[in-house]
């Protein structure tokens, strides 16, 4: 499409479920946001990133959506301050690509660099450092925010309308549209990491490494586990923890270009793969062979961007062998005292009949002041399932014990959870409808998820 | 608005009182974790409907009822603005219809024409109602409950049969009209059903329930099918009877 240019069409999130038809919007400089947000119909406006969130916060049925990915100027890098001024379009990969000359790194990265700038702030995104780092908003100066009333406002943590910065943190887009930000990035020395890997061989385990202090000796932490398999297998792992290395930990042959963009791709999946592909049987096997893979222990080995943190960006449009049905993502968190139900639940995953390969634990650090900010300390869980029957029964059962044991669900995965369940989840959800309602009291702001879960 | 995994959190019924219907709607009401599902029913105000509620209400949804006559063909555009009127409706059910008494509907002027406007004109206003509707919302799915009668229309009873030929091909092309605007309409064609419609009749082979005609739509929405047979048996015999030339049709005992 054309910038500038009107189209309608069907979109929906990562997870390929739900779709839904708008007209899409593809301004290329503020103005043109401002004039389409301001001639959006009563069905209002959401902004779009690259359409990474699993579910359906980037969709707005029967309205409009402004997929803000030609808005994408980097306006300055300090290499001094490390402090980016860059619009809301730009994507993690394209502000990484472009920083790291300056040693300068992106200090919250998720599992996919394929995230916008708005998309980061808007879901307020955490990476295997959120123990050490925090999520996305902790890293932002300041954010220009066009609002209902067609106002770009300027926005600071903690300046005269710091509370409309932390309902925008973590809001999803429903406070406005993020047009440009300020982020403070983190000085490295290297683009590599230093990774220890470690195979554990079931749940006990599994959680005895990461409680025995030396997940703080690292950076980025994070864990692969069995799923599947219900035997005293379920809940073994393979960690992958590790630091940014520095220019005297990196062997020669990479001393001479440290700061290189070493993210390789392999292919890029075709859109062939049947529905049931994805089964107990393969996924077995792919859980069996990730495991095996990995060595049972092994300390200081030199990784590139992709082998330490995205090793799923090897395959491109990797949510295609899922099959047409697509498939959902299960995120939640449990705080630390919640171990009982976090083993129950891992349980009842591998019991289920609903199978995950790509199963990631995660200890989680502080939360920011974002009252609908998702991190908090505690345990993290993410699973990928495929659509089927009996999902929605199954997941339903999970909200019910996450809710239980004082945890919550994730927006940015979330897909198919009920008003009152989030409600319950969130309790500072009231505090936030106050602010947002206080700059956009008509809900011009709308999106399929905000409706569904009447945010 | 629709979830990943295909469920719904409001059902318009028109035809309130219908027995396949309300098995849908019931249907969709007991899956978990969809919160409490908003049902409207559309019908003529009746003890039936009140019934018709509370059964929906028992199994966990939350109802309304609407005043709703087939025959009042100038009141639907005003009934689906009502049924909008408290946001978006995600699932639209057309589930009224009548079987009328086969030899009086080709014989009796008024008969007739009442069988025609209730199973074909009363729909297509509604359908066409609906669309704007839908349209302006971006989503939504529409269940349009025909018969397997339609497919090939017999000699038994043929009124009924071209009524629901109408519809069935009304409902198919309404489906591929709105399908670029993301709404999905599923043609659902039940053979013989035990209701209230088909008492006393004799059972016709692969005879079936308003449950199982609800599982099949269900499901067939789920997947976006825009057509399904009930049981899924019936696709494979009406392509034979399809094809039988008329003598022999004739003589066929059906």
């Amino acid at each position: 499409m054309e910038p500038g240019q009107y189209e309608t069409r069907a979109l929906t999130g990562w997870g390929r479920t739900a779709p839904t038809v708008a007209t899409v919007a593809t301004p290329t400089d503020p103005d043109q946001v401002i004039a389409a947000v301001a001639a959006a119909g009563p069905r209002g406006v959401i902004a779009r990133g690259l359409g990474r969130s699993y579910g359906d916060p980037a969709q707005n049925a029967g309205g409009l959506v402004l997929d803000m990915t030609r808005l994408n100027r980097i306006h300055s890098i300090d290499a001094h301050t490390g402090l980016v001024v860059l619009d809301a379009g730009v994507s993690l990969d394209q502000l990484m690509r472009a920083a790291l000359p300056f040693g300068l790194w992106v200090p919250v990265l998720p599992g996919t660099r394929q995230v916008t700038i708005g998309g980061a702030i808007g879901s307020d995104i955490h990476g295997k450092n959120h123990h050490s780092a925090g999520s996305f908003g902790n890293h932002v100066r300041s954010l220009e925010l066009l609002t209902a009333d067609g106002q770009v406002r300027s926005l600071t943590p903690d300046g005269p309308e710091s509370e409309l910065f932390w309902a925008t943190v973590g809001g999803m887009g429903l406070t406005g549209v993020i047009i440009q930000a300020t982020v403070a990035l983190q000085h490295t020395e290297s683009a590599y990491f230093i990774s220890d890997t470690d195979r554990t061989a079931d749940l006990d385990e599994t959680l005895a490494v990461f409680t025995d202090g030396s997940d703080d000796t690292y950076d980025y932490s994070m864990a692969w586990f069995d799923s599947i398999n219900t035997d005293g297998r379920l809940g073994r792992a393979v960690f992958s923890r590790g630091s940014l290395a520095k220019l005297d930990e990196l062997p020669k042959k990479y001393r001479g270009n440290p700061l290189r963009f070493d993210a390789p791709q392999l292919l890029t999946l075709p859109d062939v793969f049947p529905n049931g592909l994805a089964n107990k049987l393969t996924f077995r096997l792919l859980g069996e062979a990730w495991y095996r893979k990995a060595p049972k222990k092994s300390r200081g080995q030199v990784m590139n961007l992709t082998a330490f943190y995205h090793p799923l960006d090897m395959f491109g449009e990797w949510n295609r062998a899922y099959g047409s049905n697509g498939f959902l993502q299960y995120q939640f968190i449990l705080p630390f005292d919640a171990e009982a139900a976090l083993r129950s639940i891992v349980r009842q995953m591998a019991e289920s009949g609903h199978v995950s390969f790509l199963n990631v634990l995660k200890r989680m650090g502080e939360g920011n002041q974002a009252a609908l900010s998702f991190p908090r300390p505690g345990w993290t869980i993410t699973v990928d399932f495929p659509i089927k029957a009996g999902l929605l029964e199954f997941c339903t059962r999970l909200d019910e014990q996450v809710l239980a044991a004082g945890g919550r669900l994730y927006l940015a995965k979330e897909s198919r959870t009920d008003p009152d369940t989030f409600r319950r989840m969130y309790p500072r959800l009231d505090e936030w409808r106050k602010v947002r309602q206080s700059v956009d009291p008509d809900g011009l702001f709308t999106s399929d998820q905000s409706r569904r879960l009447g945010l | 608005m629709i979830n990943a995994v295909g469920s719904p959190q409001s059902l318009l019924l028109l035809g309130g009182t219908s027995e396949i219907g309300l098995a849908i709607a019931e249907n969709y009401a007991s899956q978990a974790g969809s919160g409490s599902l908003a049902v409207t029913l559309a019908a003529r105000p009746s003890e039936r409907l009140d019934a018709a509620a509370e059964r929906l209400r028992a199994a966990g949804a939350t109802v309304r009822t609407l005043a709703f006559d087939a025959r009042d063909l100038d009141s639907h555009p005003k009934v689906v603005a009502e049924a909008f009127a408290d946001g978006d409706v995600d699932v639209t059910v057309l589930a009224f219809g009548l079987l009328g008494d086969a030899e009086q509907a080709w014989q009796e002027h008024a008969a007739g024409v009442e069988l025609a406007q209730v199973n074909f004109t009363a729909p297509v206003s509604l359908g066409i109602a609906l669309a704007e509707r839908l349209r302006a919302q971006g989503h939504g799915s529409v269940i349009a409950l025909s018969s397997v009668a339609g497919e090939r229309v017999r000699r038994s009873n043929f009124v009924y049969g071209a009524t629901k030929a109408g519809f069935d091909g009304f409902f198919l092309g309404l489906g591929e009209a709105l399908r670029p605007e993301g709404i999905n309409v599923t043609v659902v064609r039940p053979g013989f059903v035990r209701t209230k419609m088909t008492e006393g009749m004799k059972a016709a082979p692969m005879a079936t329930t308003p449950e199982k005609v609800a599982e099949i739509a269900v499901a067939a929405v789920r997947h976006r099918r825009e057509l399904v047979w009930a049981p899924g048996q019936w696709r494979l015999v009406m392509s034979v009877l399809r094809h039988i030339p008329r003598p022999i049709f004739r003589k066929l005992p059906i």
